[in-house]
């Protein structure tokens, strides 16, 4: 892969150096504020890289992957609750029981195509919001407090601000990296392919339900561990982290930033986020702006900003 | 016994707002290929309307049918502004921007109406208990509920069936270009379809206000229930939408009524009252996999695409 000197490689290139160098500015600078907003910025990109992976390169639309935020921090919600306080534990649970989530779901739910695939996640994720919220032991509707972070023992502070953000900006690189290596191995040609042509696909042999399934179960594991930084994050879970408008929100970073782009998902992210806080510095009713732009950009906006500068490059 | 009856009225009336509200969601999909996500916020504007209305006029029914008007009304406005220029194209951008017409209808409930709900208070000659078997009272509010949804149900069968725009509404949802080839008015039906649509949610709106509170995102939690009941009835069938809705509504009622005390028999009191709710609000999703399983195009689906 070469990597040209075009304005969509330097401004990606800017946007990570950027990631990397903002605990010098903040601590430099003193904004506290910045640095606890990127971090969870950085965790959204991995929920957001994770849902592209099957929505921009496998064209499997969706709108449950909030559910896997909200597994992944259940499970260290949960075990810490019941005193389990190792990362080394709730971490590899979080993961397994997206992943197993996600095998059920995705087993169920590759069944159908188009909307009804659309439909069909939402409504399971759904269903996870409505048991989490009925689980009167872990907090119910009000959510679950979690007093101290996940335990790496000497290893890594997670209360530390600045090594929690480069973990997190860690785990970021690294599932893109994992994703790009995904993308561009003979599975991930499959995937592509089977959202090109899937009737094809079926007529050269290929098993589609299979690898969709495959797909499907590394993403929800991928959002699951952004779960549960994103519950580390904030000291807290609940259900509120699975309910559909937070898939919707994860659709939108993935559609802005650029559907089947590798650093998309990222820029998406990060404009999406900082345009709500943004907003909601100036007006309280920042989704009465919010919502026509959204309507705006999907009439108006094709590839999203990845589309966007490439169009630059070729401009 | 008296409960079950009841249970069972309730399972009645709450299928059958369903179905109001899902009939609308299945004709636009059937017959434009459109996902409207915003049909809960027009649910959501039935309510609101109602309650204000209501309050201006002081008459519960005529604030009702303005309410209706208003919501019809608003239909056709965002259908022709914003909506129309979707049509073709691929269903996440429906979903996108529908999407972002929730949130803007959000705030702007909020804006105007603050973010504390309404209530809408009934008029003394519906709050009667009616005795509809001897000994065996329900309230008459929710009798009428009953009555009118199947009287609208009914309405809609036979505009659907028996009417010329009925016969364009179910071509159109077996083959969109035919109808098109064959010289109608798409863009007037298209409009007309979505108003229809939009005023059965304000309508299922406004009857179900007075029994819950009206309030900013109302029509979220519902909605998805009746995206679910057009997956199992089958996209573009309203007979289907109809059976499947008071299926869902059924089992949804007495399953929320009767589950803890089926499950209080097998588990202990404890581990009953902790697993019934999570399990009650799983049954319809339950269902929703099952058919699924069975019968991914729906129980009833409209056109052999």
């Amino acid at each position: 892969m070469t990597a040209s000197l075009n304005a969509r490689n330097v401004i990606v290139a800017l946007v990570v150096a950027g990631l990397m160098l903002l605990p010098l500015y903040t601590s430099l600078s003193g904004n506290v504020f910045a640095l606890t907003l990127f971090t969870r910025i950085v965790i959204y990109a991995l929920a957001a890289a994770s849902l592209n992976l099957i929505m921009g390169y496998g064209g499997m639309m969706s709108f449950g992957h909030a559910a896997y935020l909200g597994i992944g921090g259940y499970a260290v919600g949960i075990l810490a609750h019941e005193g389990i306080g190792s990362g080394f534990i709730q971490w590899p649970v979080a993961l397994l029981a997206s992943a197993l989530f996600a095998l059920v779901i995705g087993a169920l739910s590759l069944r159908t195509r188009g909307v009804y695939f659309i439909m069909i996640t939402l409504a399971f994720a759904q269903m996870a919001y409505y048991v989490a919220s009925g689980l009167a032991r872990y907090g119910g509707d009000d959510g679950l407090t979690i007093y101290k972070r996940s335990d790496f023992g000497g290893l890594i502070n997670l209360s530390n601000r600045v090594q929690f953000y480069y973990l997190c900006v860690g785990c970021l690189l690294g599932g893109i990296y994992l994703i790009w290596r995904i993308v561009n191995s003979r599975f991930g040609l499959v995937v592509q392919g089977l959202r090109s042509n899937e009737r094809r696909m079926q007529a050269i042999g290929f098993s589609v339900n299979r690898y969709r399934l495959v797909c499907f179960v590394i993403s929800g594991t991928i959002c699951g561990l952004a779960g549960a930084l994103l519950a580390n994050n904030t000291d807290f879970v609940s259900p509120a982290a699975m309910y559909w408008t937070r898939s919707g929100d994860l659709m939108v970073m993935v559609v802005l930033g650029g559907m089947g782009s590798l650093f998309g998902p990222v820029l998406g992210t990060i404009v999406f986020l900082m345009l709500e806080e943004f907003l909601s510095q100036i007006t309280e009713y920042w989704a009465l702006i919010m919502g026509p732009l959204l309507l705006l950009i999907v009439l108006f906006g094709r590839g999203g900003i990845d589309g966007l500068l490439g169009r630059l490059r070729r401009g | 016994m008296l409960l079950v009856v009841e249970q069972f009225l309730n399972g009645l009336q709450f299928g059958l707002l369903l179905f109001l509200l899902a009939a609308g969601l299945t004709l636009v999909f059937g017959i434009m290929d459109f996902v409207n996500l915003a049909h809960g916020s027009l649910y959501m504007m039935g309510a609101y309307f109602a309650a204000t209305f209501v309050a201006w006029t002081g008459n519960f029914v005529l604030g009702a049918l303005l309410a209706l008007g208003a919501t019809l009304l608003l239909g056709i406005v965002l259908e022709f502004v914003a909506l129309r220029h979707l049509y073709g194209r691929d269903h996440l951008d429906h979903v996108l921007a529908t999407f972002g017409l929730i949130l803007f209808f959000n705030d702007a409930v909020r804006l105007i109406w603050g973010p504390a709900g309404l209530a809408l208070p009934l008029p003394a000659w519906l709050t009667v208990p009616i005795a509809i078997m001897p000994g065996v009272y329900y309230p008459a509010y929710r009798l009428a509920i009953i009555v009118v949804a199947l009287v609208v149900a009914l309405l809609l069968y036979l505009v659907v069936m028996r009417t010329r725009i009925g016969m364009l509404i179910r071509a159109g949802a077996s083959n969109r270009e035919m109808i098109g080839a064959l010289g109608i008015n798409i863009k007037l039906l298209y409009t007309l379809v979505f108003g229809l649509g939009a005023a059965l949610a304000g309508l299922a709106g406004l009857m179900q206000a007075p029994i819950l509170t009206v309030q900013i995102g109302m029509g979220e939690n519902i909605l998805i229930l009746a995206f679910v009941i057009i997956v199992i009835g089958g996209i573009g069938s309203i007979r289907g939408a109809f059976l499947a809705a008071i299926f869902v509504g059924m089992i949804d009622t007495l399953g929320r009524a009767f589950l803890p005390d089926l499950l209080r028999q097998v588990l202990s009191s404890t581990a009953a009252s902790t697993a019934a709710p999570a399990l009650s609000s799983m049954l319809i999703y339950l269902l929703m996999a099952i058919v699924l399983v069975v019968r991914p195009e729906g129980l009833f689906p409209a056109s052999r695409r």
